[in-house]
């Protein structure tokens, strides 16, 4: 599937690449936060947030809870996406399409392909180009990211460890998708197609990449950020943007912590802002030490 | 010295793509955060983004009154979608505390064309802009829903009012910054320079 934008239409013409990467190009430099109520998705919006991720429960309830993690109920999402002016994001399950199709009929602005539910289908990712609502998706490599890039997803997020209140992973990912994409500057033509074979990546998407020197689509961080600087350490890494999970409602004021990290996702390269953010937030929440973790409850593992 | 210096306001929003269209329009462009930043700049763009954090953080950070001080000044100024809401002088329905800079007498729709699924790419014929229609691109696109005498209506899609232009102030519903059209960006080029 090649990703070259078409030129524009006479007749006006919905769901086109330009327009769902382009959608993700205004979230850029914002904070989007997981809520699980009309009530947190108001505190999230009061707080600067660019976007909601309405879900039942967020990923450190999930970890806790155990069990098949599902789509979200559509009463509790059409609540949020009621309650806010800001857009609304959901989750479907890992190649669950019959959740996109529900999420998409819901008019939610774009729906997560997300390692943090339990997957659907242990091949297949959803077909992404056969939706009107753009998707975004996690990667931990940028083969990863390339292949759900020529699936359709219009956004890339690292997967990092949701629900952990641990930064490591997404650190890990970032650091590996910038690196492998500096890595294909160097290359020549010739070695472009070795490089798509290793990566196991549409050739014609490794070939622009090469070319731009980034991803084709917006790249923001996921997982485990819990404080201001964790949101300004990923925009330094060069996320473009940052989800923030568990991080915001598990901790002691969620409105403060919430503005706190919009403040240092826009001024991520200023540490005096990032200090004053930081001041008198209370409890952050917990936490969990990635490497304590079974391989079996390890997120970012789903997928391929 | 005839190139003139553009800002682009970057506190949220789609700032790169505005550089990059400015730089291609002849432009010496600039990120401005600060108000001290915004001393060093000829105009400005505010970039498309979602326009409730966008006011948030201009609040947030002293910048609106600077900003209203140089638009009242006369400082050319290019608002895109979110942009377009920041220079209304009011919103139909604003989100609590959600404040504007103003300096285009109109009253703008927020996410007028509906949610993400509506979001739409059509060609426009925008007034003054020569070489034939230009690519919109409308993302929960704002509309303008009435203007004022002083306002002049440059373009119109589906019968509602969507580039407008007042004295130095220029705003569109759509995005050409993504696209690879920058007739606007060298518009207003034009209009900095004109303004010296």
């Amino acid at each position: 599937m090649s990703t070259t934008l078409p030129t524009v239409p006479q007749s006006p013409e919905t769901g086109t690449a330009r327009v769902k990467r382009g959608m993700a190009e205004q979230l850029k430099g914002g904070v989007i936060m997981d809520v699980v109520t009309p009530e947190q998705a108001k505190i999230a919006e009061d707080a600067g947030a660019v976007a909601v991720m309405a879900l039942e429960r967020v990923p450190a309830d999930i970890r806790k809870d155990g069990g098949v993690a599902r789509m979200s109920d559509p009463d509790m999402i059409e609540g949020i996406i009621d309650a806010v002016s800001i857009p609304v994001m959901a989750k479907s399950r890992i190649g669950h399409f019959v959740e996109a199709q529900v999420l998409q009929s819901l008019g939610v602005d774009y729906i997560d392909e997300s390692e943090v539910l339990t997957p659907a289908d242990e091949v297949n990712h959803s077909d992404k180009w056969a939706f009107t609502t753009p998707f975004v998706c996690g990667a931990t490599n940028l083969g990863e990211a390339l292949r759900r890039i020529g699936e359709g997803a219009a956004m890339i997020r690292s997967k990092g460890e949701a629900g952990t209140g641990n930064v490591v992973e997404a650190v890990r990912h970032l650091r590996q998708i910038k690196n492998e994409i500096a890595r294909l500057r160097g290359f020549d033509n010739n070695e472009l197609y070795a490089a798509a074979k290793e990566l196991r990546a549409p050739y014609e998407i490794v070939k622009e990449v090469a070319a731009l020197g980034k991803l084709p689509v917006v790249l923001f961080s996921a997982g485990g950020v819990a404080t201001p600087a964790d949101a300004a350490l990923m925009r330094q890494l060069g996320a473009e943007g940052v989800f923030v999970g568990s991080g915001i409602f598990k901790s002691g004021d969620p409105a403060k912590r919430a503005a706190a990290i919009v403040k240092a996702t826009t001024f991520y390269d200023d540490p005096k802002v990032i200090a004053e953010a930081s001041r008198n937030l209370g409890e952050a929440m917990v936490g969990i030490n990635c490497d304590t973790l079974p391989e079996a409850e390890r997120y970012a593992n789903r997928g391929w | 010295m005839n190139t003139p210096v553009i800002g682009v306001l970057a506190l949220q929003g789609d700032v790169r793509e505005h550089l990059t269209a400015l730089a291609a329009a002849g432009a010496e462009a600039r990120t401005v955060r600060r108000p001290a930043e915004l001393d060093g700049v000829e105009g400005l763009v505010i970039p498309g983004g979602e326009s409730t954090t966008m006011s948030k953080l201009a609040a947030l950070f002293g910048m609106l009154e600077p900003l209203r001080e140089r638009v009242r000044a006369g400082m050319p100024v290019y608002g895109t979608c979110a942009g377009m809401i920041m220079l209304a002088e009011k919103i139909l329905d604003p989100r609590s505390g959600q404040e504007t800079v103003g300096g285009i007498d109109m009253i703008v729709r927020r996410n007028a064309f509906g949610r993400q699924n509506e979001s739409f790419e059509a060609a426009v014929e925008v007034d003054g802009v020569e070489g034939g229609p230009v690519e919109g691109v409308f993302i929960r696109a704002p509309w303008v829903e009435s203007v004022g005498a002083e306002v002049r209506v440059l373009a119109e899609y589906g019968g509602h009012v969507v580039a407008v232009r007042q004295g130095n102030a220029l705003a569109t519903s759509f995005h050409p910054e993504l696209t690879g059209d920058h007739r606007l960006h060298r518009f207003f080029t034009d209009m900095v320079r004109s303004a010296r």
